[in-house]
């Protein structure tokens, strides 16, 4: 058996695993699979985070399991276990450029495949100053949010066979339309999207300076035949020094050789390599000031101070707004998880910063009591893995009292009892607390036709509220409810409480 | 130009032009203003067939049945009233339609009790029900309650099968109410029942103060039911008009006594030790209700059905028993 049928077998599990884990990543199947395993074992998260935090979080160690094979032997990575490189290789097959001639210029290097590079130190940059941003272009996290937000709701919408009701997202669309552009890139500039952008691939390729095996090519057997180039899916000059930044290890160049020139060699001479990336110093300058100024640009908008905004209301367990920032990878895994779709990627709500960070839409559902599913899975600790009793402060947490996500208000001009004489309170069934956080009391009034009427009118007490939000849910004033949460009150933030405790 | 090729592209026009006009003729809908919205709304309801079985004269219409197991009170309960088999017979489809209307365990009296379910459930195979199904629409995440609530592993202990409401199971259905008239059901659990069985948990409910068999259909309704709440009374009055069901059970082996209908903590709940067995809904309630410690005379709803003929408040006038089991 040749390696690459070995390399072959590899994707195919890892791209496999992936989906399954994703797929089942929600209440009815979610047992004790490690289901946040690809999002653990991504470096570029690990070094982001720990960047940000000065912390390793967790599951974060496995990082580790990529990060030393690859100081050993490069970006193997990206063409044996990347879930979202595999998509992309598959998709550079399926639309098979035909002549041998087309492919071999297609793969050969561009100065645009710099650009990664230049994106990482931008957002390693921001991170410095504790702006996760990686989480944009990171493959991992990019391959789960488009899953889950788009591609998993539209396979539903064809087959029911996701969700027994259908979740939908916000800016869906978008994510999608993002997905099928770098998919459809490859058309044009094969793997376009990993040579071009991926900020992970980019860290790999600067630990892969140290890799001790690399492609070796033999001048004295090559005749320059550029063969090499065909399947090259690094677009790493197989056919003359290797760029070893760039090679992802695919191993097709050692089948594609007609003269046995190429071999996988440990400690080869370096003469015969390129071992740093193509890097002009003064765009590496450039691309960190970006990054350096987006901080500041981005936190003047006083969206984590002063102005910050009713609607970011954070999953329960979720760690107060600057260190949220600072974990959150963006992979929404939290709203694949989510039992009730109540979980939404942000746009800008939560600033720019806070793009695809998870926030509650009380209209698309509601926190469930008795779940702590987010936290279980979040691998960076944006969402603390908090137990049931923490959450409904319970036990050893009745001090601290339960984890608040908010608190409700009426809109007492809105609400059918209190301003249009009509039995209703929906919102104090449904209110899952014990006692309800939702009383009323029982009024009689003579409506205008000089009817009696008896009727409870709903309060809201602030002490029991934890701004769960199934009363905005199932409050029968469908467009702007009668009953709104917002995010005053939180247990996560001494700024952003309510009542004198 | 050849005559092949002149007459190969002629036709081809002549074609596209043909079928475009075909096209547009057969999709044409003149029909615009009220005509349209007539022909919206008459789409076709489904309507539940009757799934009440005819006993005997004199056979006992309800039984209350006092103990703590609950599959011996059921087969007690069911004996005293002639036995399940006067109820469902060989090949029968089932469907058991329990309260899991709440994320809850089943020790917080929010949700039916599963041992109840599965006694119910168990007593149809043995009658030789061909399929048992067990389904409800909650008001909370569906596989979350089916899964806390104990009701789904209950179901399948006893060899029937869940039925989650997919938005792709529900259908307009005729009510046939004084305020409902259609609604958007969870009908795919009907499609092939010929019994329906309802199981409910006995529950303070803070809008309509009591919430037993009668209110548990509410759990078969989709669309915008929050809207109920309005007349609640008038609305829970309608459910007997939607459904004839083969029995229903009223389970107080926990009874729900403040806090309802969500609950939460324990000391909401007392212990009731008791099942309700019966063919009139309307007296189940009433009795039932009495197990809250409330006056019936005082809920709406049991009058607002004994008028319109729907079942009699005056139970201890019909045919009933009380047994106690060891």
């Amino acid at each position: 058996m040749r390696i690459t049928h070995t390399r072959l077998i590899s994707q195919i599990f890892f791209i496999g695993l992936f989906l399954f884990f994703a797929f089942i990543a929600q209440f009815g199947y979610l047992k004790g699979y490690p289901v946040s395993l690809f999002l653990e074992a991504d470096p570029l998260v690990a070094l982001a985070t720990a960047i940000t935090t000065h912390t390793l979080y967790r599951g974060l160690l496995w990082s580790l399991v990529v990060l030393i094979p690859t100081i050993l032997l490069g970006r193997f990575f990206c063409n044996w276990i990347c879930p979202y490189g595999i998509l992309h290789q598959f998709i550079g097959w399926l639309f098979n450029r035909r002549s041998i001639k087309e492919r071999i210029e297609s793969n050969r290097y561009r100065t645009i495949f710099a650009l990664k590079y230049y994106i990482l130190i931008g957002m390693l940059s921001a991170a410095a100053f504790g702006s996760l941003q990686v989480g944009l272009l990171d493959p991992i996290s990019l391959f789960y949010r488009s899953l889950t937000v788009a591609v998993l709701p539209a396979l539903n919408m064809a087959t029911e066979w996701i969700y027994i009701q259908p979740f939908e997202y916000q800016f869906a669309w978008l994510v999608g339309f993002l997905l099928f552009f770098f998919v459809a890139m490859n058309l044009f500039i094969p793997r376009f999207f990993c040579r071009v952008l991926c900020p992970l691939g980019a860290t790999l390729g600067l630990f892969s300076r140290f890799s001790l095996w690399r492609i070796e090519r033999d001048v004295q057997k090559c005749d320059n035949c550029n063969l090499c180039l065909q399947r090259c899916e690094g677009a790493c000059d197989p056919h003359a020094n290797l760029r070893k930044s760039e090679c992802v290890v695919c191993l097709n160049c050692l089948d594609d050789c007609p003269h046995d020139a190429l071999s996988f060699n440990m400690l080869p001479p370096v003469a015969h390599e390129a071992t740093l990336p193509d890097l002009n110093r003064r765009r590496a300058i450039l691309a960190g000031i970006t990054g350096l100024l987006f901080f500041p640009f981005s936190r003047s908008s006083g969206d984590l101070t002063k102005n910050f905004k009713k609607e970011v209301m954070r999953p329960p367990g979720a760690v107060a707004e600057p260190e949220f920032l600072a974990r959150c990878t963006k992979c929404d895994q939290c709203l694949r998880v989510c039992p009730t779709n109540v979980l939404q990627p942000a746009m800008f709500e939560a600033g720019i910063e806070g793009i695809w960070t998870p926030v509650m839409n009380m209209k698309m559902g509601y926190c469930e009591l008795n779940c702590t599913l987010c936290g279980q899975v979040c691998p960076t600790g944006a969402i603390q893995k908090i137990s049931l009793p923490q959450k409904l402060g319970m036990g050893e947490f009745t001090d601290p009292g339960p984890v608040k996500t908010g608190t409700a208000f009426f809109d007492q001009g809105r609400c059918l009892p209190w301003s249009m004489d009509i039995p209703c309170v929906v919102c104090q069934e449904v209110c899952p607390i014990s006692p309800k956080a939702i009383f009323s009391r029982p009024v009689e009034i003579t409506d205008r036709w000089g009817k009696t009427v008896k009727l409870t009118r709903p309060y809201v007490d602030p002490i029991l509220c934890n701004g769960c939000g199934i009363c905005e849910h199932e409050c029968p004033v469908k467009d702007l409810r009668a009953i709104r949460v917002t995010a005053v009150g939180e247990t996560r933030s001494q700024e952003r409480s309510l009542l004198l405790k | 130009m050849e005559r092949r090729e002149f007459i190969k592209r002629v036709g081809a026009a002549g074609l596209a032009i043909t079928s475009s006009v075909a096209g547009a003729a057969w999709l044409y809908d003149p029909r615009s203003g009220a005509e349209y919205f007539r022909n919206r709304e008459s789409q076709k309801a489904k309507t539940l067939r009757s799934y009440h079985v005819d006993r005997a004269q004199g056979a006992v219409d309800m039984a209350i049945v006092r103990g703590k197991d609950p599959e011996k009170m059921m087969r007690t309960g069911l004996g005293e009233m002639g036995g399940i088999g006067l109820f469902i017979q060989k090949g029968d489809i089932v469907v058991i339609k329990p309260n899991v209307a709440f994320d809850r365990p089943p020790a917080l009296g929010a949700t039916t009790n599963p041992d109840v379910l599965k006694a119910v459930a168990l007593l149809c195979r043995e009658a030789g029900a061909r399929k048992v199904i067990v389904a409800d629409n909650p008001v909370n995440q569906p596989e979350g309650c089916f899964f806390k609530s104990g009701i789904q592993q209950a179901a399948l202990e006893a060899g029937a099968e869940v039925m989650l409401p997919r938005e792709s199971a529900f259908l307009p259905v005729k009510i046939g109410g004084e305020v409902l008239k259609t609604w958007s059901m969870f009908y795919r659990p009907f499609e092939q029942a010929t019994k329906v069985i309802g199981v409910a948990p006995c529950k303070d409910h803070n809008l309509c103060s009591a919430s037993m068999t009668m209110k548990n259909w509410y759990g078969l309704l989709g669309g915008r039911r929050n809207q109920f709440h309005q007349q609640i009374h008038k609305v829970i009055a309608d459910f007997p008009h939607m459904i004839k069901p083969t029995f229903v059970v009223l389970d107080a082996t926990r009874i729900l006594m403040h806090n309802g209908p969500t609950g939460g903590r324990l000391s909401d709940v007392s212990e009731g030790n008791t099942l309700v067995i019966g063919t009139d809904m309307v007296a189940v309630d009433t009795f039932g209700y009495t197990l809250l410690g409330r006056d019936p005379d005082k809920l709406d709803y049991l009058h607002l059905a004994e008028t319109r003929g729907l079942g009699s408040t005056k139970w201890k006038e019909q045919n009933w028993r009380e047994v106690q089991t060891g």
